[in-house]
Protein backbone atom coordinates (compact mmCIF):
# COMPACT_ATOMS: atom_id res chain seq x y z
CA UNK A 1 0.00 0.00 0.00
CA UNK A 2 1.27 3.44 -0.94
CA UNK A 3 0.80 6.74 0.83
CA UNK A 4 -2.39 6.90 2.89
CA UNK A 5 -4.49 9.56 4.59
CA UNK A 6 -7.20 9.53 7.18
CA UNK A 7 -10.46 11.02 5.90
CA UNK A 8 -13.85 11.72 7.48
CA UNK A 9 -16.93 12.04 5.33
CA UNK A 10 -20.66 11.42 5.27
CA UNK A 11 -22.07 8.87 2.84
CA UNK A 12 -25.85 8.47 2.61
CA UNK A 13 -26.24 10.20 5.96
CA UNK A 14 -23.76 7.92 7.72
CA UNK A 15 -20.47 9.23 9.09
CA UNK A 16 -17.30 7.35 8.11
CA UNK A 17 -13.70 7.77 9.27
CA UNK A 18 -11.38 5.77 7.07
CA UNK A 19 -7.72 5.37 6.23
CA UNK A 20 -7.46 5.56 2.46
CA UNK A 21 -4.68 5.22 -0.08
CA UNK A 22 -4.28 8.67 -1.70
CA UNK A 23 -4.37 7.34 -5.25
CA UNK A 24 -7.71 5.55 -4.80
CA UNK A 25 -10.63 7.07 -6.69
CA UNK A 26 -13.82 7.95 -4.84
CA UNK A 27 -15.60 5.28 -6.91
CA UNK A 28 -13.26 2.49 -5.80
CA UNK A 29 -13.38 3.79 -2.22
CA UNK A 30 -17.18 3.59 -1.94
CA UNK A 31 -17.29 0.21 -3.67
CA UNK A 32 -14.34 -1.61 -2.13
CA UNK A 33 -13.76 0.09 1.20
CA UNK A 34 -17.33 0.98 2.16
CA UNK A 35 -18.89 -1.99 0.34
CA UNK A 36 -21.42 0.23 -1.45
CA UNK A 37 -21.32 -1.60 -4.77
CA UNK A 38 -24.42 0.10 -6.14
CA UNK A 39 -22.13 2.69 -7.73
CA UNK A 40 -21.03 1.09 -11.00
CA UNK A 41 -17.81 1.57 -12.90
CA UNK A 42 -18.07 1.36 -16.68
CA UNK A 43 -15.35 3.28 -18.45
CA UNK A 44 -13.30 4.66 -15.53
CA UNK A 45 -12.40 7.76 -17.52
CA UNK A 46 -15.43 9.99 -17.21
CA UNK A 47 -17.40 9.09 -20.31
CA UNK A 48 -20.14 6.59 -19.35
CA UNK A 49 -21.65 8.27 -16.27
CA UNK A 50 -22.38 4.97 -14.47
CA UNK A 51 -20.35 6.05 -11.41
CA UNK A 52 -22.23 9.37 -10.93
CA UNK A 53 -22.67 10.29 -7.26
CA UNK A 54 -23.82 13.53 -5.62
CA UNK A 55 -21.11 15.53 -3.88
CA UNK A 56 -22.70 18.08 -1.55
CA UNK A 57 -25.84 17.72 -3.66
CA UNK A 58 -24.16 18.17 -7.05
CA UNK A 59 -23.57 15.33 -9.50
CA UNK A 60 -20.01 14.27 -10.15
CA UNK A 61 -18.24 11.36 -11.76
CA UNK A 62 -16.74 9.44 -8.86
CA UNK A 63 -14.10 7.86 -11.12
CA UNK A 64 -12.71 11.37 -11.71
CA UNK A 65 -12.23 12.21 -8.03
CA UNK A 66 -9.82 10.93 -5.46
CA UNK A 67 -11.30 9.63 -2.22
CA UNK A 68 -9.04 12.04 -0.28
CA UNK A 69 -10.78 14.92 -2.05
CA UNK A 70 -14.08 13.86 -0.45
CA UNK A 71 -12.67 14.50 3.05
CA UNK A 72 -15.18 16.67 4.91
CA UNK A 73 -17.84 16.36 2.20
CA UNK A 74 -21.30 14.82 1.97
CA UNK A 75 -21.81 12.03 -0.58
CA UNK A 76 -25.01 10.46 -1.85
CA UNK A 77 -24.83 7.16 -3.72
CA UNK A 78 -27.66 5.17 -5.27
CA UNK A 79 -28.03 3.26 -1.97
CA UNK A 80 -29.05 6.50 -0.27
CA UNK A 81 -31.90 7.45 -2.60
CA UNK A 82 -34.75 5.30 -1.24
CA UNK A 83 -36.47 6.60 1.93
CA UNK A 84 -36.30 3.16 3.60
CA UNK A 85 -35.31 -0.45 3.00
CA UNK A 86 -38.79 -1.42 1.80
CA UNK A 87 -39.89 1.75 0.04
CA UNK A 88 -38.65 3.06 -3.32
CA UNK A 89 -38.05 6.72 -4.12
CA UNK A 90 -40.66 8.02 -6.63
CA UNK A 91 -37.91 8.15 -9.27
CA UNK A 92 -37.04 4.49 -8.64
CA UNK A 93 -40.73 3.56 -8.67
CA UNK A 94 -41.13 5.31 -12.02
CA UNK A 95 -38.15 3.39 -13.47
CA UNK A 96 -39.65 0.15 -12.11
CA UNK A 97 -43.09 0.74 -13.62
CA UNK A 98 -41.94 2.11 -16.99
CA UNK A 99 -39.29 -0.52 -17.74
CA UNK A 100 -36.65 2.19 -17.30
CA UNK A 101 -33.91 -0.41 -16.98
CA UNK A 102 -33.01 -3.67 -18.61
CA UNK A 103 -29.59 -4.89 -17.45
CA UNK A 104 -29.41 -2.16 -14.81
CA UNK A 105 -25.77 -1.26 -15.26
CA UNK A 106 -26.33 2.40 -16.09
CA UNK A 107 -29.22 2.77 -13.62
CA UNK A 108 -27.28 4.05 -10.57
CA UNK A 109 -25.82 6.86 -12.66
CA UNK A 110 -29.15 7.61 -14.31
CA UNK A 111 -30.88 7.85 -10.93
CA UNK A 112 -28.28 10.07 -9.24
CA UNK A 113 -28.11 12.32 -12.31
CA UNK A 114 -31.91 12.63 -12.43
CA UNK A 115 -32.24 13.25 -8.66
CA UNK A 116 -30.17 16.42 -9.15
CA UNK A 117 -31.87 17.32 -12.43
CA UNK A 118 -35.46 16.97 -11.19
CA UNK A 119 -34.60 18.92 -8.05
CA UNK A 120 -33.35 21.82 -10.21
CA UNK A 121 -35.96 21.44 -12.94
CA UNK A 122 -39.17 19.86 -11.56
CA UNK A 123 -41.17 20.25 -14.79
CA UNK A 124 -38.79 19.43 -17.64
CA UNK A 125 -39.48 18.93 -21.32
CA UNK A 126 -38.53 15.68 -23.01
CA UNK A 127 -35.66 17.49 -24.75
CA UNK A 128 -34.34 18.77 -21.41
CA UNK A 129 -34.41 15.24 -20.00
CA UNK A 130 -32.49 13.95 -23.01
CA UNK A 131 -29.82 16.63 -22.53
CA UNK A 132 -29.68 15.91 -18.77
CA UNK A 133 -28.84 12.23 -19.38
CA UNK A 134 -26.57 12.90 -22.37
CA UNK A 135 -23.58 12.13 -20.16
CA UNK A 136 -24.93 8.70 -19.17
CA UNK A 137 -24.55 5.81 -21.57
CA UNK A 138 -27.16 3.04 -21.70
CA UNK A 139 -26.56 0.14 -24.09
CA UNK A 140 -29.90 -1.68 -23.59
CA UNK A 141 -33.02 0.41 -23.83
CA UNK A 142 -32.19 3.05 -26.37
CA UNK A 143 -33.09 5.62 -23.72
CA UNK A 144 -36.79 5.76 -24.64
CA UNK A 145 -38.06 4.19 -21.42
CA UNK A 146 -35.51 6.06 -19.32
CA UNK A 147 -36.88 9.34 -20.68
CA UNK A 148 -40.45 8.16 -20.07
CA UNK A 149 -39.49 7.15 -16.50
CA UNK A 150 -37.88 10.54 -15.84
CA UNK A 151 -40.93 12.44 -17.08
CA UNK A 152 -43.23 10.17 -15.05
CA UNK A 153 -41.05 10.68 -11.96
CA UNK A 154 -41.23 14.44 -12.45
CA UNK A 155 -45.01 14.20 -12.44
CA UNK A 156 -45.00 12.00 -9.30
CA UNK A 157 -42.60 14.33 -7.48
CA UNK A 158 -44.64 17.42 -8.39
CA UNK A 159 -47.76 15.63 -7.13
CA UNK A 160 -46.02 14.74 -3.87
CA UNK A 161 -44.87 18.33 -3.45
CA UNK A 162 -48.36 19.80 -3.84
CA UNK A 163 -50.16 17.14 -1.77
CA UNK A 164 -51.46 18.58 1.53
CA UNK A 165 -49.47 17.32 4.48
CA UNK B 1 -7.73 1.17 -14.31
CA UNK B 2 -6.17 2.79 -11.26
CA UNK B 3 -4.00 5.88 -10.94
CA UNK B 4 -0.32 5.03 -10.39
CA UNK B 5 1.16 5.69 -6.93
CA UNK B 6 1.99 9.32 -6.13
CA UNK B 7 2.43 11.60 -3.14
CA UNK B 8 -0.54 13.84 -2.47
CA UNK B 9 -0.33 17.48 -1.40
CA UNK B 10 -3.25 19.79 -0.68
CA UNK B 11 -1.94 23.32 -0.07
CA UNK B 12 -4.24 26.00 1.39
CA UNK B 13 -2.69 29.09 -0.23
CA UNK B 14 -1.29 30.05 -3.63
CA UNK B 15 2.05 30.68 -1.90
CA UNK B 16 2.13 27.14 -0.53
CA UNK B 17 1.23 25.74 -3.95
CA UNK B 18 4.01 27.73 -5.64
CA UNK B 19 6.43 26.60 -2.91
CA UNK B 20 5.52 22.95 -3.55
CA UNK B 21 5.89 23.39 -7.32
CA UNK B 22 9.37 24.82 -6.76
CA UNK B 23 10.54 22.12 -4.37
CA UNK B 24 9.01 18.94 -5.81
CA UNK B 25 10.29 17.10 -8.85
CA UNK B 26 7.75 15.84 -11.37
CA UNK B 27 4.61 17.35 -9.85
CA UNK B 28 1.23 17.82 -11.54
CA UNK B 29 -1.44 20.31 -10.52
CA UNK B 30 -4.91 18.85 -10.00
CA UNK B 31 -7.78 21.29 -10.61
CA UNK B 32 -11.26 19.93 -11.43
CA UNK B 33 -9.83 16.60 -12.52
CA UNK B 34 -11.96 16.20 -15.63
CA UNK B 35 -8.89 15.80 -17.86
CA UNK B 36 -6.05 14.88 -15.49
CA UNK B 37 -7.97 12.13 -13.68
CA UNK B 38 -8.70 10.16 -16.90
CA UNK B 39 -5.02 10.58 -17.85
CA UNK B 40 -4.02 9.22 -14.43
CA UNK B 41 -6.51 6.35 -14.66
CA UNK B 42 -5.08 5.43 -18.08
CA UNK B 43 -1.56 6.04 -16.71
CA UNK B 44 -0.86 8.36 -19.64
CA UNK B 45 0.79 10.47 -16.94
CA UNK B 46 2.58 9.05 -13.91
CA UNK B 47 3.69 12.01 -11.81
CA UNK B 48 5.56 11.52 -8.54
CA UNK B 49 3.48 14.24 -6.89
CA UNK B 50 -0.07 15.53 -7.19
CA UNK B 51 -0.68 19.06 -5.92
CA UNK B 52 -4.43 19.37 -5.41
CA UNK B 53 -5.66 22.97 -5.78
CA UNK B 54 -9.18 22.27 -4.54
CA UNK B 55 -8.46 23.47 -1.01
CA UNK B 56 -6.53 26.61 -1.99
CA UNK B 57 -8.35 29.68 -0.68
CA UNK B 58 -9.38 32.56 -2.89
CA UNK B 59 -9.19 31.00 -6.35
CA UNK B 60 -12.93 30.65 -6.93
CA UNK B 61 -14.74 33.88 -7.78
CA UNK B 62 -16.46 35.74 -10.62
CA UNK B 63 -16.37 39.53 -10.49
CA UNK B 64 -16.41 42.60 -12.69
CA UNK B 65 -13.04 44.33 -12.52
CA UNK B 66 -12.88 47.54 -14.49
CA UNK B 67 -14.21 46.72 -17.92
CA UNK B 68 -13.46 43.04 -17.62
CA UNK B 69 -14.89 39.87 -16.14
CA UNK B 70 -12.31 38.40 -13.78
CA UNK B 71 -12.63 34.71 -13.03
CA UNK B 72 -10.61 32.82 -10.44
CA UNK B 73 -8.80 29.82 -11.90
CA UNK B 74 -10.61 27.30 -9.68
CA UNK B 75 -14.07 28.63 -10.52
CA UNK B 76 -16.22 25.68 -11.58
CA UNK B 77 -17.68 25.73 -15.08
CA UNK B 78 -21.03 25.31 -13.35
CA UNK B 79 -20.63 28.59 -11.45
CA UNK B 80 -19.82 30.39 -14.69
CA UNK B 81 -22.82 28.78 -16.39
CA UNK B 82 -25.16 30.10 -13.67
CA UNK B 83 -23.45 33.47 -13.15
CA UNK B 84 -25.85 36.40 -13.66
CA UNK B 85 -22.92 38.79 -14.12
CA UNK B 86 -21.42 36.66 -16.87
CA UNK B 87 -24.76 36.10 -18.54
CA UNK B 88 -25.61 39.81 -18.63
CA UNK B 89 -22.46 41.14 -20.26
CA UNK B 90 -20.59 38.04 -21.54
CA UNK B 91 -23.56 36.01 -22.86
CA UNK B 92 -21.47 33.91 -25.26
CA UNK B 93 -20.04 32.15 -22.19
CA UNK B 94 -23.37 30.59 -21.31
CA UNK B 95 -23.92 29.47 -24.89
CA UNK B 96 -20.44 27.94 -25.05
CA UNK B 97 -20.61 26.33 -21.60
CA UNK B 98 -23.76 24.41 -22.45
CA UNK B 99 -21.58 22.62 -25.00
CA UNK B 100 -18.79 21.86 -22.51
CA UNK B 101 -19.20 18.24 -21.42
CA UNK B 102 -22.21 17.50 -19.24
CA UNK B 103 -23.74 18.66 -15.97
CA UNK B 104 -21.63 16.11 -14.04
CA UNK B 105 -18.37 17.34 -15.57
CA UNK B 106 -19.23 21.07 -15.38
CA UNK B 107 -19.97 20.66 -11.66
CA UNK B 108 -16.29 19.78 -11.16
CA UNK B 109 -14.39 21.16 -14.15
CA UNK B 110 -12.71 24.55 -13.71
CA UNK B 111 -11.90 27.37 -16.09
CA UNK B 112 -8.22 27.37 -15.10
CA UNK B 113 -7.98 23.64 -15.65
CA UNK B 114 -9.53 23.89 -19.09
CA UNK B 115 -7.27 26.76 -20.17
CA UNK B 116 -4.11 25.00 -18.93
CA UNK B 117 -5.07 21.63 -20.41
CA UNK B 118 -5.39 23.66 -23.64
CA UNK B 119 -7.23 21.17 -25.78
CA UNK B 120 -7.46 22.73 -29.27
CA UNK B 121 -11.18 21.96 -29.36
CA UNK B 122 -12.03 23.26 -25.87
CA UNK B 123 -14.80 25.85 -25.88
CA UNK B 124 -13.31 27.94 -23.05
CA UNK B 125 -9.95 28.10 -24.83
CA UNK B 126 -11.73 29.42 -27.92
CA UNK B 127 -13.48 32.10 -25.85
CA UNK B 128 -10.21 33.21 -24.25
CA UNK B 129 -8.74 33.47 -27.76
CA UNK B 130 -11.72 35.38 -29.14
CA UNK B 131 -11.79 37.86 -26.25
CA UNK B 132 -7.99 38.39 -26.14
CA UNK B 133 -8.22 37.36 -22.50
CA UNK B 134 -5.40 37.99 -20.04
CA UNK B 135 -4.15 35.19 -17.82
CA UNK B 136 -2.67 35.91 -14.38
CA UNK B 137 0.14 33.57 -13.47
CA UNK B 138 1.68 33.24 -9.99
CA UNK B 139 5.25 32.07 -9.47
CA UNK B 140 8.16 32.38 -7.04
CA UNK B 141 8.74 36.00 -8.09
CA UNK B 142 5.12 37.08 -7.71
CA UNK B 143 2.52 37.54 -10.40
CA UNK B 144 2.76 38.18 -14.10
CA UNK B 145 0.21 38.55 -16.84
CA UNK B 146 0.12 36.71 -20.13
CA UNK B 147 -1.96 37.78 -23.11
CA UNK B 148 -3.93 34.80 -24.31
CA UNK B 149 -2.53 35.25 -27.82
CA UNK B 150 0.85 34.30 -26.30
CA UNK B 151 -0.54 31.58 -24.02
CA UNK B 152 -0.40 28.50 -26.28
CA UNK B 153 3.22 27.78 -27.19
CA UNK B 154 2.64 24.34 -28.72
CA UNK B 155 0.01 21.61 -28.86
CA UNK B 156 -1.61 21.48 -25.39
CA UNK B 157 1.31 23.43 -23.94
CA UNK B 158 0.63 26.73 -22.15
CA UNK B 159 3.23 29.47 -21.61
CA UNK B 160 3.66 28.78 -17.91
CA UNK B 161 6.80 27.56 -16.22
CA UNK B 162 7.00 24.40 -14.12
CA UNK B 163 7.05 26.48 -10.92
CA UNK B 164 4.06 28.63 -11.88
CA UNK B 165 0.29 28.28 -11.78
CA UNK B 166 -2.62 30.19 -13.29
CA UNK B 167 -4.64 32.07 -10.67
CA UNK B 168 -7.14 34.06 -12.75
CA UNK B 169 -8.26 35.05 -16.23
CA UNK B 170 -9.81 38.32 -17.39
CA UNK B 171 -12.24 38.67 -20.30
CA UNK B 172 -12.59 42.26 -21.58
CA UNK B 173 -16.08 43.61 -22.07
CA UNK B 174 -17.69 44.25 -25.45
CA UNK B 175 -20.33 46.93 -26.04
CA UNK B 176 -23.54 46.50 -24.04
CA UNK B 177 -25.28 45.70 -27.31
CA UNK B 178 -23.14 43.23 -29.20
CA UNK B 179 -23.77 40.14 -31.24
CA UNK B 180 -22.40 36.77 -30.20
CA UNK B 181 -22.63 33.12 -31.12
CA UNK B 182 -20.84 29.90 -30.31
CA UNK B 183 -21.47 27.17 -32.87
CA UNK B 184 -19.79 23.80 -33.02
CA UNK B 185 -19.97 20.44 -34.71
CA UNK B 186 -19.44 17.42 -32.46
CA UNK B 187 -20.42 13.81 -33.04
CA UNK B 188 -22.33 13.58 -29.75
CA UNK B 189 -23.75 16.22 -27.43
CA UNK B 190 -21.07 17.23 -24.93
CA UNK B 191 -18.13 15.85 -26.88
CA UNK B 192 -15.20 18.04 -27.76
CA UNK B 193 -16.01 19.79 -31.03
CA UNK B 194 -14.41 18.59 -34.24
CA UNK B 195 -14.56 22.23 -35.35
CA UNK B 196 -16.14 25.25 -33.66
CA UNK B 197 -16.63 28.95 -34.31
CA UNK B 198 -16.95 31.70 -31.72
CA UNK B 199 -18.07 35.11 -33.00
CA UNK B 200 -18.40 38.53 -31.36
CA UNK B 201 -19.70 41.54 -33.31
CA UNK B 202 -20.21 45.24 -32.62
CA UNK B 203 -22.17 47.55 -34.92
CA UNK B 204 -22.90 51.22 -35.57
CA UNK B 205 -26.61 50.85 -34.85
CA UNK B 206 -27.48 51.15 -38.53
CA UNK B 207 -26.50 47.63 -39.55
CA UNK B 208 -22.81 48.18 -40.23
CA UNK B 209 -20.34 45.87 -38.48
CA UNK B 210 -17.67 47.96 -36.76
CA UNK B 211 -15.78 45.31 -34.82
CA UNK B 212 -15.50 41.54 -35.19
CA UNK B 213 -13.81 38.62 -33.49
CA UNK B 214 -14.00 35.24 -35.23
CA UNK B 215 -12.25 32.26 -33.58
CA UNK B 216 -12.01 28.81 -35.07
CA UNK B 217 -11.40 25.91 -32.68
CA UNK B 218 -10.43 22.30 -33.32
CA UNK B 219 -8.40 23.06 -36.43
CA UNK B 220 -4.78 23.58 -35.54
CA UNK B 221 -2.70 23.07 -32.41
CA UNK B 222 -4.76 25.74 -30.63
CA UNK B 223 -7.86 27.80 -31.51
CA UNK B 224 -6.98 30.78 -33.67
CA UNK B 225 -8.54 33.97 -34.94
CA UNK B 226 -9.76 33.94 -38.54
CA UNK B 227 -8.34 37.39 -39.31
CA UNK B 228 -9.27 37.31 -42.97
CA UNK B 229 -12.91 36.70 -42.09
CA UNK B 230 -12.84 39.50 -39.51
CA UNK B 231 -11.37 41.94 -42.04
CA UNK B 232 -13.89 40.93 -44.68
CA UNK B 233 -16.90 41.77 -42.51
CA UNK B 234 -15.69 44.87 -40.63
CA UNK B 235 -17.08 48.03 -42.22
CA UNK B 236 -19.76 46.09 -44.07
CA UNK B 237 -23.54 46.06 -43.91
CA UNK B 238 -24.08 42.33 -44.51
CA UNK B 239 -26.11 41.57 -47.62
CA UNK B 240 -26.25 38.81 -50.17
CA UNK B 241 -23.42 36.34 -49.82
CA UNK B 242 -21.11 38.49 -47.68
CA UNK B 243 -20.77 35.99 -44.84
CA UNK B 244 -20.60 32.97 -47.13
CA UNK B 245 -17.84 34.52 -49.22
CA UNK B 246 -15.97 35.90 -46.20
CA UNK B 247 -15.90 32.46 -44.57
CA UNK B 248 -14.42 30.76 -47.62
CA UNK B 249 -10.99 31.95 -46.42
CA UNK B 250 -11.26 29.40 -43.58
CA UNK B 251 -10.33 26.73 -46.13
CA UNK B 252 -6.80 28.14 -46.04
CA UNK B 253 -6.44 27.73 -42.27
CA UNK B 254 -4.07 25.08 -41.08
CA UNK B 255 -5.89 21.97 -39.89
CA UNK B 256 -4.90 18.68 -38.30
CA UNK B 257 -5.62 15.24 -39.72
CA UNK B 258 -6.63 12.69 -37.13
CA UNK B 259 -8.90 9.76 -36.37
CA UNK B 260 -11.91 12.08 -35.98
CA UNK B 261 -11.65 13.89 -39.31
CA UNK B 262 -9.26 14.69 -42.17
CA UNK B 263 -7.92 18.24 -42.47
CA UNK B 264 -10.00 19.01 -45.55
CA UNK B 265 -13.19 18.13 -43.67
CA UNK B 266 -12.23 20.39 -40.77
CA UNK B 267 -11.53 23.22 -43.22
CA UNK B 268 -14.93 22.71 -44.78
CA UNK B 269 -16.57 22.65 -41.34
CA UNK B 270 -14.77 25.88 -40.46
CA UNK B 271 -16.42 27.67 -43.37
CA UNK B 272 -19.84 26.37 -42.31
CA UNK B 273 -19.47 26.92 -38.55
CA UNK B 274 -18.08 30.45 -38.98
CA UNK B 275 -20.89 31.41 -41.39
CA UNK B 276 -23.58 30.08 -39.07
CA UNK B 277 -22.00 31.83 -36.10
CA UNK B 278 -21.75 35.12 -38.02
CA UNK B 279 -25.40 34.90 -39.08
CA UNK B 280 -26.55 34.14 -35.55
CA UNK B 281 -24.37 36.83 -34.00
CA UNK B 282 -25.47 39.43 -36.54
CA UNK B 283 -29.14 38.60 -35.95
CA UNK B 284 -28.57 39.16 -32.25
CA UNK B 285 -26.66 42.39 -32.87
CA UNK B 286 -29.43 43.87 -34.96
CA UNK B 287 -32.26 42.35 -32.94
CA UNK B 288 -33.67 40.43 -35.89
CA UNK B 289 -33.98 36.74 -35.31
CA UNK B 290 -34.57 36.17 -39.02
CA UNK B 291 -30.89 35.46 -39.57
CA UNK B 292 -31.21 32.41 -37.34
CA UNK B 293 -34.00 30.94 -39.39
CA UNK B 294 -32.16 31.12 -42.68
CA UNK B 295 -31.49 27.74 -44.24
CA UNK B 296 -27.90 26.56 -43.91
Amino acid sequence: MGETRKIALTVNGKRYEEEVEVRVTLADFVRHQLGLTGTHLGCEHGVCGACTILLDGLSARSCLMLAVQADGHDILTVEGIAPSADELHPLQQAFHENHGLQCGFCTPGMLTTLIEFLRDNPDPTEQEVRIAISGNLCRCTGYQNIVISALDAAKRLRGAATKPA
Amino acid sequence: MKPPPFSYHDPRTVGEAVGLLGSLEDAKLLAGGQSLMPMLNFRFVQPDHIIDLNRVEGLSYIREAGNALEIGAMTRQRDLEFSDVARARWPIMHEALLQVGHRQTRNRGTIGGSLCHLDPSAELVSLATGYDATVTVAGPNGQREVRFADFPVAYMTPAIELNELVTAVRFPQWAQKHGYAFVEFARRHGDFAITSAAVLLEGDGAGKITRASVTIGGMGTAPSRAREVEQAVIGQVPAGNLFREACESCRKLEAIDDVHAPASYRQHLATVMSRRALEKAYARLTGSEAGQARPH
